[in-house]
């Protein structure tokens, strides 16, 4: 295996003081906000984690057509390293919606198209790591699993839709459905920590993709050793 | 009959129906195993959700629908799992036909069930309850939303059944996939069973529609990565 780059240790690093950087912008530079208080805080990290997690699961979607493209085991590493970090993320985005949930509609859960939507696309990814501990050949697995990742890609958007079609109260950060809706209003400061917490969760996620892809080539090379010795 | 030429897609498709639904027709275990099981759902739901006339008017379609989607996993579990018990997938596979079409033949086969089942449960249920579910709408509605549930169903339950884990993991994958088509089917067939507009039908429908050709498509494409040895 070769050393760890330079590049990617540097990354490392980056990542460390960007999330103290985006902590401290969200905790003390923002302004509180005038009718939710400081709870509305968490709604920096909840979009930053929000938008990496769903990244992660669409570039899976689009692993996984190259896997079944290619047939080559580097698109299912890759693969796998997207859904994992991002089953992570999103999990976070959930607890942390919440979070906010609780003071703001006085209640930690609704049954809502985004936070349902959410919750389903979750039990997807989950799904989908049950389905490949279900098998053991590792080309197999590949294959059902970049097929099972194309489908949760394409059924994700349907639920948010079929969802929809009851009713929602989430409210909308940019661009508003309709005018019945919250919507949020940020001022300058605000901004600034919302744009800085996507920046640090997106270079959080890269960092930690790029590992993960180091840690699935390893994995794989250890396989084929192992196999050799046998 | 000339053994040289290959069979059409539309003859293969149709010889894969056959054989199933003759295999099912002798000797009857999918669909009394699925009948009785629908039977058993729609009982307790009748206790567990106090069914009375109130609360039928606004929960008849979700006990229908969850009562055909727990019936469906059933018999998409058992008919992918025969195939593979003896080894009857890898005679399938073998066949000098395009493997989409042995594909369509079991989606159509385990459409079928789905069908025999609805239209037992369908009487029953009207009988049961004194409703009356004989809404042409309502047909339709049954119509699209099976065809996009064993489309993918029949897609994952032949992964599955390749799984070491393969009875408890079909649910599990096909229920968060599935949950656009369930939601949109209870939503029109309220609608319908209350003579709502249809304007308020028609997006539910679409959605049905939209999510049948999306899921027909991909599917047809991807068979061939599942079954592949």
């Amino acid at each position: 295996m070769t050393p760890k780059p330079v590049l990617l240790k540097i990354l490392d690093y980056l990542s460390i003081v960007l999330l103290a950087v985006a902590t401290y912008l969200a905790l003390v530079y923002a302004p509180t906000e005038a009718v939710m208080g400081d709870v509305q805080r968490v709604f920096y990290f909840h979009i930053g984690t929000a938008w990496v997690g769903l990244l992660g699961f669409v570039f899976a979607a689009g692993l996984g057509i190259a896997y079944l493209v290619t047939k080559d085991m580097k698109w299912d590493i890759v693969e796998v390293a997207a859904v994992e970090i991002s089953v992570v993320f999103f999990f976070i985005t959930i607890v942390l919606g919440s979070v906010w949930a609780r003071p703001a509609w006085n209640t930690w859960w609704t049954w809502d198209p985004r936070l349902t939507t959410a919750a389903v696309t979750e039990l997807i990814y989950v799904a989908y790591f049950m389905l490949r501990a279900g098998i053991d050949d590792p080309e197999r697995r590949a294959r059902f699993g970049a097929v099972y990742a194309l489908l949760g890609g394409l059924s994700a958007p349907l639920t948010f839709m079929a969802i929809r079609l009851f009713r929602s109260i989430h409210p909308v950060v940019i661009g508003a459905a309709n005018e019945n809706q919250d919507k949020m209003n940020m001022t300058g400061d605000m901004r600034v920590a919302f744009f800085f917490a996507l920046f640090t969760f997106t270079v959080i996620f890269i960092d930690m993709f790029w590992n993960r892809i180091r840690l699935g080539q390893l994995q794989d090379k250890v396989e084929q050793l192992k196999l050799k010795v046998m | 009959m000339p053994t040289t030429s290959h069979p059409s897609f539309i003859h293969a498709t149709l010889a894969v129906v056959r054989k199933d639904l003759t295999a099912e027709f002798r000797s009857r275990e999918l669909l009394s195993a699925m009948l009785v099981f629908s039977l058993l759902v729609i009982l307790i739901f009748n206790f567990a959700l106090e069914l009375n006339v109130k609360e039928r008017q606004s929960v008849t379609a979700g006990v229908l629908w969850t009562t055909f989607a727990f019936a469906g996993t059933l018999g998409l579990n058992r008919s992918m799992a025969v195939e593979k018990d003896r080894g009857c997938l890898d005679g399938l596979l073998l066949a000098p036909v395009d493997r989409a079409a042995i594909y369509f033949g079991k989606v159509i086969s385990n459409l079928a069930f789905m069908f025999m089942v609805e239209a037992f449960v369908l009487p029953i249920y009207a009988a049961l309850y004194n409703v009356n579910l004989f809404h042409p709408g309502l047909l339709l509605v049954i119509l699209l939303g099976s065809i996009g549930y064993t489309t993918v169903g029949t897609l994952l339950a032949s992964m599955t059944v390749q799984a070491r884990t393969r009875d408890v993991l079909l649910p599990i994958l096909l229920f968060p996939v599935a949950i656009p088509v369930l939601l949109s089917a209870v939503k029109a067939s309220t609608g319908f069973l209350n003579g709502a507009d249809m304007a308020e039908i028609w997006p539910p429908l679409n959605l049905l529609i939209v999510y049948d050709l999306i899921f027909t498509a991909v599917a047809f494409m991807v068979f061939d990565n599942v079954v592949e040895e």
